[in-house]
């Protein structure tokens, strides 16, 4: 009796499936010359570049390490350029310490930021001078100042940036190195397209038109200390990339060097196991073929 | 404990005779996973998953438990407070990329025990009780697993919960009442938060307590074995204790070189990076898929894209019932295969349709589930679908009753060492033909 | 051990002493590995429980005393405990003075609790050092006990002028923690 139903219930559901796929492939049926796609490719589809050049950090890898000098470089930049608009709210200024700041370089930092706080006479909301405890502040009070001041685009906070996106640092390197104006070929093939007024055209954007201006123009816009790479807008997209990575999973290094002697223990161990096992086992293999 | 020459337990210590008269804990550990319990001879290393998916519920319940002190379900702070896992707590970045891939190495560990389950019938009399139960912990898991990932409350946590729970949104005239009350709201928010958590919290335990009662049903007939021909004398077994305990010990070692490297090396691997993005009520992310095992299901989901009976059945509710059924019918599967062979290796045509059949069908199933909504991938799911619901519900029935089966070893002993070693033995002696 | 085969018979005459020993020593070695990877697993179980990283990072307060007359005292609030800020009279300084130190529990002179030429403004922790209560005697009205600093209430315990025990369970005085006058207004703790 189950088997009947199953066969029934079995065929139903595989015959409604069918249906679909039926009717599915009649309405590809006219477009089976260009398969599978049903209306006019976008301008993105064509010349939206997916995958990020490759981005080389000391990070990178199973046996990576920060590279300290670069992380404070990146530090720089964001501190001077992306810190404008972009908040960090899950990186507190004593994480700094990390990047080879001692204790009184943090003070400072944190000193020349300005943090919400309260007026302790009045009780109004205020800013005072940031300590070491605190939080990167938002450049904005709230979310709708953010979005006033940018055309209605809130600038994403960028502590996780470099884990919220395909391709990580290497998709933030690509965006900021891929501005540049539409190529003819883009023109030429999609008259229709344009960057909207608010908008500007990055290869690497999956809508090719993003709203955050180029945010890194000229070379030497910052200035690195003495012995320092010379800031070109590749070396300092390098380096901010580099300490995004940082701020995205500052415990990285640590995890990679704490995954060695894991792995190296549990290889001795599984080694031992495997031993045992065979010795246990021994016992069960009869001899008696080769004694008799 | 099934068969009468199982060994009994003995304490020799009097505190440990002390402790059986009380309180037979140590017995009732002897009798189950210790000497007292006799197992097939010749289980092979598929047989030591079942074992792992304890370790990997264990696993996640530890870990579980521990990631619960630091973390809050609040709508506000929750995304906040899985960074501060992850930054602050000490040793939290590991802990928290234990449990998540601990539920993805739980899958895993799960998929593969079920299709050997499925290669093998284990589901079959007289274990279907056993099979009955670990299809019930599979769905507690299914359930677990989704409302966890809703915890950190990034951008796939809350699109995820929105999309699932719209599931029940298609059930006919009370589908939309029922989304509010799942949500205590018209969207996941702080109401639909905090009793996940709550769940997702209870569940495990309820797993826990099924999994005693698997194991249990699983100790009256004993362990299936890869002939699939019962156990008929004392030869055909060994105990538990030490020969599976050392067994799964190397198969422990194995399992967590591979799953530490997934923590230490690729821990967000099997992630999304839309979840590392706070949840936004307002924007929907441009691909959302869930986690990589719902994928067939979530494949089967989106096969359906068009009303039957014109119109009777809308795809939408055929989708869900479709992907519903797809797990309910492993329930009938020891109805549905009657076939008196239980093993793969001696059913010609089951293992045919099992290897060309199946195994394609789901691998086709997890890819496009994982795809985005677009050709070929839904004809592809749409094939693989028809497949999948005739495989169990139409093509297991019939093959079970024209099949001829190969000819089975007369027992198990002379599976493993021949009929030569096994006559001597004195076990088929009278009946080798 | 491996005697438990059921019928299959272990070939024991084939095991020379060296082999059961050999045998036992990798069945030993690999059960004391799994032990020893199940302690370390738990040291990170242990360790989480320990402060995390946003709560070690000492933080700092700073208490604007312009306000306090003498006599008056405040609470606020420091690294999530109460802070006591006294400004003494000269009277409660001459009696905390006129205390010899052989009568005190936890001998401390009151200028050994101040800083120089600031022993008005006493500045210790809220914290009872018996069990943690917050005494009684900071805020405007409160019971400040037999020895006229501060009393707690929990379990009876009396502090001095100078925030000294002098009656009930506590052992210590009340603690000082490290302070600096960034101006004369201002107190920066921590």
């Amino acid at each position: 009796m189950i088997r009947i139903f199953g066969i029934l219930a079995g065929l139903f559901f595989s015959l409604s499936v069918l249906w679909a796929f039926i009717s599915g492939a009649i309405a590809v049926a006219p477009v089976l010359g260009e398969y599978g796609q049903f209306t006019e490719p976008m301008a993105d589809k064509v010349f939206h570049e997916k995958h990020p050049p490759a981005l080389h950090l000391q990070s990178d890898g199973p046996f990576g390490t920060w590279d300290l000098a670069q992380l404070q470089r990146g530090f720089q930049v964001y501190k001077e350029v992306c810190a404008a608009c972009h908040s960090l709210k899950f990186v507190a200024f004593r994480d700094l310490e990390e990047l080879g700041y001692d204790k009184g370089q943090v003070k400072t930092i944190a000193a020349g930021f300005q943090v919400p706080g309260v007026d302790p006479n009045t009780g109004e909301a205020t800013t005072r001078p940031g300590m070491p405890t605190d939080y990167f502040p938002s450049p904005y009070p709230n979310e709708i100042a953010a979005k006033a001041a940018n055309n209605n685009a809130v600038p994403p906070d960028l502590s996780l940036m470099a884990k919220a996106r395909h391709g990580g640092p290497a998709y933030i390197h690509a965006i900021l190195t891929g501005y540049g104006p539409e190529p003819e070929a883009l023109k030429q093939q999609f008259p229709d397209f344009k960057v909207p007024s608010t908008g500007h055209y990055n290869k690497y954007f999956p809508s090719l038109a993003i709203a955050m201006p180029p945010p890194l123009t000229a070379e030497g816009q910052v200035s690195y200390a003495e012995g320092q790479p010379k800031p070109t807008i590749e070396q300092m997209s390098t380096d901010v990339s580099a300490f995004l990575e940082w701020t995205a999973e500052p415990k990285k290094v640590k995890r990679t060097q704490t995954g060695w002697p894991v792995l190296g223990f549990l290889l001795f161990a599984t080694i031992l196991a495997y031993l045992a096992k065979k010795q246990v086992w021994a016992a069960l293999k009869p001899k008696k073929k080769h004694t008799a | 404990m099934s068969f009468p020459w199982a060994k009994q337990y003995e304490p020799k210590h009097p505190l440990m005779r002390y402790l059986d008269e009380k309180l037979p804990m140590p017995r009732l550990v002897y009798n189950a996973i210790g000497s007292g319990y006799p197992v097939p001879r010749n289980l092979n290393y598929m047989w030591n998953f079942g074992v792992l998916a304890g370790f990997c519920l264990m696993l996640q319940i530890v870990t579980g438990v521990v990631l619960a002190m630091h973390y809050a379900a609040n709508s506000q702070v929750a995304f906040a407070t899985t960074e501060h896992i992850m930054r602050d707590v000490n040793w939290g970045w590991m802990l928290r990329y234990m449990h998540a891939n601990g539920a993805s190495a739980f899958f895993v560990v799960v998929y593969l025990h079920i299709f050997r389950g499925f290669f093998y019938s284990s589901y079959k009399a007289p274990r279907e009780m056993v099979w009955l139960l670990g299809v019930v912990i599979f769905l507690l898991m299914m359930a677990t697993a989704f409302m966890g990932y809703v915890l950190p409350w990034g951008q796939m946590s809350f699109w995820g919960a929105k999309v699932i729970t719209g599931l029940f949104g298609a059930i006919p005239v009370v589908g939309e009442p029922i989304q509010i009350w799942l949500l205590g709201g018209y969207a996941p928010d702080n109401a639909a938060l905090n009793r996940f958590f709550s769940l997702h919290f209870l569940l495990p335990f309820v797993i826990a307590a099924v999994v005693i009662l698997h194991i249990w049903a699983l100790h009256i007939p004993g362990s299936s074995n890869p002939t699939g021909v019962e156990v008929k004398s004392e030869s055909d077994t060994i105990p538990f204790h030490p020969y599976y305990t050392a067994k799964d010990g190397f198969g422990l070692g194995v399992f967590l070189i591979l799953y530490f490297a997934m923590v230490f090396f690729l821990p967000n691997y099997l992630g999304h990076p839309d979840n590392y993005i706070e949840a936004n009520p307002i924007s929907t992310p441009a691909h959302i898929v869930p986690e990589w095992y719902f994928w067939p299901f979530y494949a089967i989901l989106r096969a359906f894209t068009a009303d039957i009976f014109f119109g009777l059945i809308p795809a939408k509710l055929m989708g869900v019932l479709a992907m519903f059924s797809a797990i309910l019918c492993w329930f009938f599967l020891p109805w549905l295969d009657k076939g008196p062979v239980r093993s793969g290796h001696y059913r010609p045509l089951f293992r045919k349709f099992f290897w060309f059949g199946l195994i394609p069908t789901m691998l086709v199933l997890f890819y496009c589930g994982g795809a985005p909504a677009e050709e070929p991938y839904v004809m592809l799911s749409q094939l693989a679908t028809a497949y999948y619901f005739l495989h169990f519900l139409v093509i297991l029935p019939i093959i079970s009753s024209i099949e001829k089966p190969e000819p089975l070893p007369y027992s198990i002993t002379e599976a493993v060492l021949g009929k030569d070693e096994a006559a001597q033995l004195g076990d088929s002696a009278d009946t080798a033909k | 051990m491996a005697d438990t085969t059921g019928t299959v018979q272990p070939e024991t005459a084939d095991i020379g002493e060296d082999g059961v020993r050999r045998r036992d020593f990798i069945n030993v070695a690999a059960v004391a590995a799994a032990g020893t990877g199940g302690v370390i697993t738990l040291l990170p179980l242990i360790s989480q429980m320990a402060p995390s990283a946003d709560v070690l990072a000492a933080s700092t307060t700073e208490v604007d005393i312009s306000k306090i007359e003498p006599g008056q005292a405040i609470k606020a609030l420091f690294r999530r405990q109460p802070l006591f800020v006294r400004n003494l009279t000269p009277k409660e300084i001459a009696e905390a003075d006129a205390v010899p130190l052989s009568e005190l529990r936890d001998p401390q002179t009151l200028e050994e609790r101040t800083k120089p030429g600031k022993t008005n403004w006493l500045i210790t922790m809220g914290v009872c050092t018996h069990l943690g209560c917050t005494p009684l005697g900071a805020g405007p009205g409160e019971d400040r006990g037999p020895y006229g600093g501060y009393f707690c209430p929990c379990h009876g315990s009396a502090y001095d002028t100078a925030a000294r025990i002098r009656k009930g369970p506590a052992p210590k005085n009340l603690e000082v923690p490290e302070y600096e006058f960034t101006s004369d207004t201002v107190v920066k703790v921590g």
